[in-house]
């Protein structure tokens, strides 16, 4: 999912409290996590005006196009003044947004183009029971498509455990299991990662070492994704987590299965975060009604997050650790009357708890970030490394899909400036990723092949 | 060099990356449809016959170079409403990005995915062991492929801004010449592998269109000796 996360002074705010984020772990939370955002940014967009400001950056390319559209909500958004100055940023997020997608991508092609392991098929997930083995394209097709309707109930199934369990207050349950899932991704599967790149590269390591590298990264991963750390070290690992994920995700899927999943997926989000009986809705609503963030849970963030909450008072009451997660929740209730009352003298709150970060606070009045599920990190780049390890027009087909996720991306994010509500980040960009796959594969390939052996030039 | 081009003048501004990428999706798309064209073409054909597809393949070329500045064209009129919707939004009345920069960024972005298009099956191969044209092809293959790519990206470029400019200012002769141009580079490709003839002909062009282009964008002889001068 897309969202705008508003660094502003609001106390309701959720998104600017949230000190801990988690990594992507199985399967299903992932796509869970696509629709989060979608609530999250719901939410968030609900309770400010503000936003719209930002919200018009991604709107500044094609804007143009939607002026007969757009006119009536751009001049609602004109009067706001302070909304005008972050219009400059919109075009600031989407590349924010850019960035990180295109590095996990980098990093997955990268591996997939050097590594062997994740290209030999050894075996399937248990997710994808039937095999693709078969000898007939109907029993192929058939089996692909069960495997998907497999996968996809299994996602179903744990998104609403998930919407259960946040229902019913079982924080310390799903904190548990975050936790859990992001130490097999961080050790075991950086175990496996280095393993096959130390053995494609021939290089000799004890395990002595391997075992300090692995359990300084994983350590200070867990640190960093779930507690505090330098933004730029979350974003890094978050981007590391989501690589390891679609690498798995591309080794253990089998061919066909994985193409129908991935259309599956997109709408699977398309409906889960648009539909008004979606689980997704459901966590939205319920989240908006105890006023609270959703979860700490799957989401990139691309701007400031940690300094933002250091410099707001009720964060600084929550305390770091998640053990006062539910005193927090108290607390933050609590504290929200008494500084509504201080909302209007801006300087005073920000001055209370944290004098020496005034400065951040100013700051971070203008920067105002995008958020992005994990999940859809990790369905881009199993697009994407897909492409690379089964194209047969190898780098044209993964830039041709390259490109294709990117235009998608940046046209959800106009649509979310447009419709100031949270997105399924999905189904666009796959659906021109997909788009783009089969027909660079099977059309642009021979005709580029063709000019390449005459050294023709277009 | 297009990639520096790139590093140096569009990656600070986040708005140039977007038109860039745009840009390189509508090269994409336009490319989709020649070769679809094309594929169309050599399937309800004779496979066997070499003239013919030899032929084929020319119209495939001479298709897409049109589509190319078909989307060329349709992109223009995106950023065109696209300037507009900047203007109402900005504070100050004036776009935060000129429509000469637009043509820019438009223009290399076009270049650069035909570029990559062109050269990165190449590099990936030329990683690999083999030895150059052992079959008795020219042994300058790589070489030349890299030049040709590199002028086609810069020629890319200049066509942006001069088709842009012709667009803006209604010159349809502008217009026209850049379509002209890039038919003529295309065409002379087809005399490969007599290098001489392609090559050459294709950086004069590729230097009239850069003199071209300077001129429209404001420059003068003038502002080089100064630049120049000042440099040294």
């Amino acid at each position: 999912m897309i969202t705008f996360m508003n660094n502003s002074d609001s106390e309701e705010e959720p998104c600017n409290e949230r000190t801990s984020l988690m990594s992507a772990e199985s399967p299903p939370v992932p796509s869970y996590q696509d629709g989060l955002q979608a609530s999250e940014a719901g939410e968030a967009q609900a309770h400010r005006k503000r936003r719209a400001g930002s919200s018009r950056g991604p709107n500044n390319i094609a804007g143009g196009e939607m002026s007969g559209s757009g006119v009536p909500v751009r001049e609602s958004a004109l009067e706001n003044e302070e909304e005008e100055l972050t219009l400059k940023y919109g075009a600031k997020h989407v590349i924010m947004l850019f960035v990180p997608v295109t590095l996990c991508m980098i990093v997955v092609v990268a591996t997939i183009k050097s590594v062997r392991f994740y290209t030999e098929k050894n075996g399937q997930l248990i997710y994808t029971p039937f095999s693709e083995d078969t000898p007939s394209v109907g029993q192929r097709l058939l089996n692909s498509v069960l495997n998907t309707i497999v996968m996809i109930s299994v996602i179903i199934v744990m998104t609403v455990f998930l919407v259960l369990l946040y229902k019913y207050r079982c924080y310390k349950f799903i904190h548990g299991w975050l936790i859990l899932s992001s130490l097999m991704l961080l050790f075991l599967f950086t175990y496996i990662y280095l393993g096959e790149v130390l053995k494609t590269y021939n290089v000799a390591m004890d395990y002595p070492t391997l075992f300090i590298v692995i359990w300084n990264f994983g350590a200070v991963g867990m640190i960093c994704i779930h507690w505090k750390g330098p933004l730029q070290l979350q974003q890094a690992y978050l981007i590391m987590i989501s690589a390891l994920m679609a690498l798995v995700f591309i080794k253990y899927l089998p061919e066909w299965s994985a193409w129908v999943i991935l259309g599956a997926i997109s709408i699977y989000d398309l409906m889960a975060v648009l539909c008004p009986k979606g689980p997704l809705r459901m966590l939205v609503e319920t989240a908006q009604e105890r006023n609270e963030p959703i979860f700490p849970a799957l989401i990139y963030s691309s701007a400031m997050m940690w300094t933002v909450g250091m410099a707001k008072p009720d964060t600084a009451a929550r305390g770091p650790s998640q053990q006062t997660w539910d005193a927090a929740e108290d607390g933050r209730e609590h504290l929200r009357s008494p500084s509504h009352a201080e909302s209007q003298m801006s300087e005073t709150r920000s001055a209370v708890p944290t004098r020496p970060i005034t400065s951040s606070e100013e700051l971070e009045e203008e920067e105002r970030g995008v958020k992005l599920g994990l999940g859809d990190f990790i369905f881009y780049s199993v697009l994407v490394g897909k492409a690379a390890a089964t194209a047969s027009g190898d780098w044209n087909t993964t830039l041709a899909c390259f490109v294709a996720i990117l235009i998608g991306l940046c046209l959800t994010l106009l649509l979310l400036a447009v419709f100031k509500k949270a997105l399924p980040a999905l189904p666009i960009s796959i659906t021109f990723g997909l788009i783009f796959y089969f027909s660079t594969d099977n059309l642009v390939r021979p005709f580029m092949d063709t000019l390449a052996s005459h050294q023709l030039y277009i | 060099p297009a990639f520096s081009l790139f590093i140096f003048t569009i990656a600070r501004d986040p708005l140039r990356i977007i038109i860039l990428i745009a840009g390189a999706f509508f090269w994409l798309v336009s490319l989709l449809l020649s070769s679809l064209i094309w594929f169309i073409a050599v399937k309800a054909s004779d496979p066997q016959d070499e003239q013919l597809q030899k032929g084929l393949l020319i119209f495939g070329v001479m298709f897409s170079v049109l589509l190319q500045e078909a989307f060329r064209f349709l992109y223009y009129k995106l950023l065109r409403k696209a300037i507009e919707g900047l203007v109402a939004l900005s504070e100050d009345g004036c776009s935060p990005i000129s429509i000469q920069q637009m043509a820019y960024v438009a223009g290399v972005g076009f270049g650069l995915m035909s570029g990559a298009f062109s050269m990165i099956n190449l590099l990936a191969d030329s990683l690999g062991p083999g030895t150059v044209g052992i079959h008795g092809d020219s042994q300058l293959y790589f070489l030349t492929s890299a030049f040709m790519t590199m002028v086609l990206i810069f020629l890319h470029t200049f066509w942006g801004i001069l088709f842009f400019h012709g667009c803006e200012h209604r010159r349809w002769w502008e217009i026209a010449a850049v379509v002209i141009m890039h038919l003529t580079v295309s065409g002379l490709s087809f005399c490969n592998p007599l290098y001489v003839g392609s090559l050459v002909p294709s950086y004069l062009l590729m230097v009239a269109a850069a003199a071209w282009a300077y001129l429209l964008s404001g420059g003068s002889a003038q502002n080089l000796r100064r630049f120049l001068l000042c440099k040294c």
